[in-house]
């Protein structure tokens, strides 16, 4: 049991880093299309990894050793991350804490790697990008951890491999109304904290309002490709975790050849359909005035709070 | 009607009640509040309507074509109305929405604490969920204090009353048909007469803001 779950977590990690680059190429072409544009292609951020990764990495004097430090520190987060949530299966050990709160630090981590990074440089763009992130992420770390706590309640337990199998268990909860705002609400935190549309556009490098890219502005080079990789495991992971909780079917519950691979297939089925109907919807969306921000994730945290209180007025009855 | 279904239901309903009451307090523009508003009292008629059918009452099901009618279509369109003859759409509430919605949340835990005595009174669907209809009653008193015009206020008083009526029916299963009656054409008088005194601001002093409102003149 022990062997499956390590050997799963790893096969997780490693399917993952292949496929988002190409879930971030789909992402990108099924935007570029929708806009009347031919795009570059789903291999595009492949290609531009690989460009990436041969170059070498350009400090500015005064630059400190979190430059070279945090990037490799967001990417271990990502790949934690990537390891820990259920995504091919639902198995388990102890030896791997697939608990709520766990995961829910350790992407805390990466979000602070990520600013510290922007804050290195000392320019104004990387300042106001990570302090703009810490304030996101002060409020979308609570949001995410209320809105899955909501959905450990009737359940029992915080393990996030134990709530997917519940689901496989009993279908007829996923459209309960616990379980819908729970997922709205996770949809909000996850666009803010992936720095997607409504909170900050993707497809810009130079803007007053941006905020993942300000914070990358400074890197070049090796450092680059890992804070990139690691945002785009984040997306990923966080992506492939509403997969799981809204489609659990076909998650490997047994450690079988067969099963193991309808899992890797429905992973990809669902984290490329999401990701496509993520970017669809974000053609239609215009970004939000900064200020407006906080309104939506306070908005999204009632909701998840809201979805708590209906899973405690129902657990009752 | 099956019971599992019928408690699907009726969660689904207080949900969506919930829902609209929460988008009430997010989205500041007057004619969304007054479709959420419809949105709110037709989901009600439907909670009514369920009540009803589960208890096999054809007074119930009378009371929730009435406020399907009233409260779905009537009163909104009536706010509709006067909203239309003021020029601007948005509100600029008292306190900013972040902090209402932060407020919002507190008074959801709030209605949970203190309506738990009454749920655990009874043992049906309908008990369990009627710490919904305290929470519209308190989101209700929130709008209704935090709004500056006289029409958001309006919209908040009536979120106040769909909370009241929903405690009402959750609990007992709906008032006797005269009560219900007298509630109804109430609201609606008050409506009317608010309505008139709305037009009657705003012709004599061009805007309905009522923080200008504070010395009498003669």
């Amino acid at each position: 049991m022990n062997v499956d779950a390590i050997f799963l977590a790893f096969l997780q990690m490693v399917v993952m880093v292949i496929l988002t680059p190409l879930l971030i190429g789909i992402m990108r072409q099924v935007r570029n299309r929708l806009e009347g544009r031919v795009g570059p292609g789903i291999l595009q951020p492949w290609r531009d990894l690989r460009k990436l990764f041969a170059k070498e990495p350009l400090r500015a004097p005064g630059m400190s050793w979190v430059q070279s430090v945090g990037p490799i520190l967001l990417m271990i987060s990502s790949l934690s991350v990537c390891a820990l949530i259920p995504l091919v299966s639902t198995i388990h050990s102890r030896l791997i804490p697939g608990d709520l709160f766990v995961v829910v630090s350790i992407l805390l981590l990466g979000t602070v790697a990520l600013a510290l990074v922007g804050l290195d440089a000392g320019t104004a763009f990387g300042g106001m990008g990570s302090s703009r992130h810490m304030t996101i992420a002060a409020m979308v770390e609570p949001t995410v951890l209320v809105a899955i706590y909501a959905l450990s309640i009737p359940i029992g337990s915080s393990a996030l491999g134990a709530i997917v199998r519940a689901r496989i268990a009993d279908p007829s909860s996923i459209i309960s109304l616990v379980s819908l705002l729970a997922l709205v609400a996770l949809g909000i935190a996850t666009m803010a904290e992936t720095s997607r549309m409504p909170v900050d556009n993707p497809s810009t490098h130079l803007e007053l309002t941006m905020v993942h890219e300000a914070m990358v502005l400074e890197s070049s080079g090796r450092d680059l490709a890992w804070l990139e990789l690691g945002s785009w495991l984040r997306l990923g992971a966080l992506l492939g975790l509403i997969g799981s909780l809204l489609l659990p079917w076909g998650m490997a519950t047994q450690p079988t050849i067969l099963e193991i691979f309808l899992g890797l297939f429905m992973l990809i089925v669902k984290l490329f359909g999401l990701g496509a109907l993520l970017s669809g919807m974000e053609v239609f969306l215009a970004k939000l005035r900064l200020f407006r921000v906080p309104e939506l994730l306070a908005g999204s945290f009632v909701i998840a709070l809201l979805a708590v209180i209906a899973s405690y007025l129902l657990e009752v009855s | 009607m099956a019971d599992s279904l019928f408690a699907q239901l009726i969660g689904l309903c207080a949900g969506v009640l919930l829902l609209s009451a929460v988008l009430l307090v997010w989205r500041r523009t007057r004619s969304g509040n007054i479709r959420l508003l419809s949105l709110q009292g037709t989901t009600l008629a439907v909670l009514v309507a369920m009540i009803g059918l589960h208890r096999t009452s054809v007074e119930t099901l009378a009371v929730a074509g009435l406020v399907m009618f009233l409260k779905g279509y009537l009163l909104p369109t009536l706010l509709a109305r006067s909203a239309l003859r003021s020029d601007v759409d948005r509100d600029a509430p008292v306190i900013n929405p972040t902090a209402a919605l932060l407020l919002v949340a507190l008074l959801a835990i709030l209605a949970y604490v203190v309506s738990r005595p009454l749920a655990s009174l009874g043992s049906g669907p309908t008990t369990q969920v009627v710490p919904v209809g305290m929470t519209l009653v308190l989101i209700g008193f929130m709008l209704l204090a935090t709004g500056r015009h006289a029409i958001s206020q309006l919209i908040g008083f009536l979120v106040l009353d769909n909370g009241i009526a929903t405690v009402a029916f959750l609990a007992s299963g709906g008032v006797p048909l005269v009560v219900e009656l007298g509630v109804l054409i109430d609201v609606l008088l008050v409506v009317l007469i608010l309505r008139v005194l709305t037009g009657r601001i705003q012709t004599e002093y061009g805007a309905t803001d009522l923080d200008d409102l504070t010395e009498l003149r003669g």
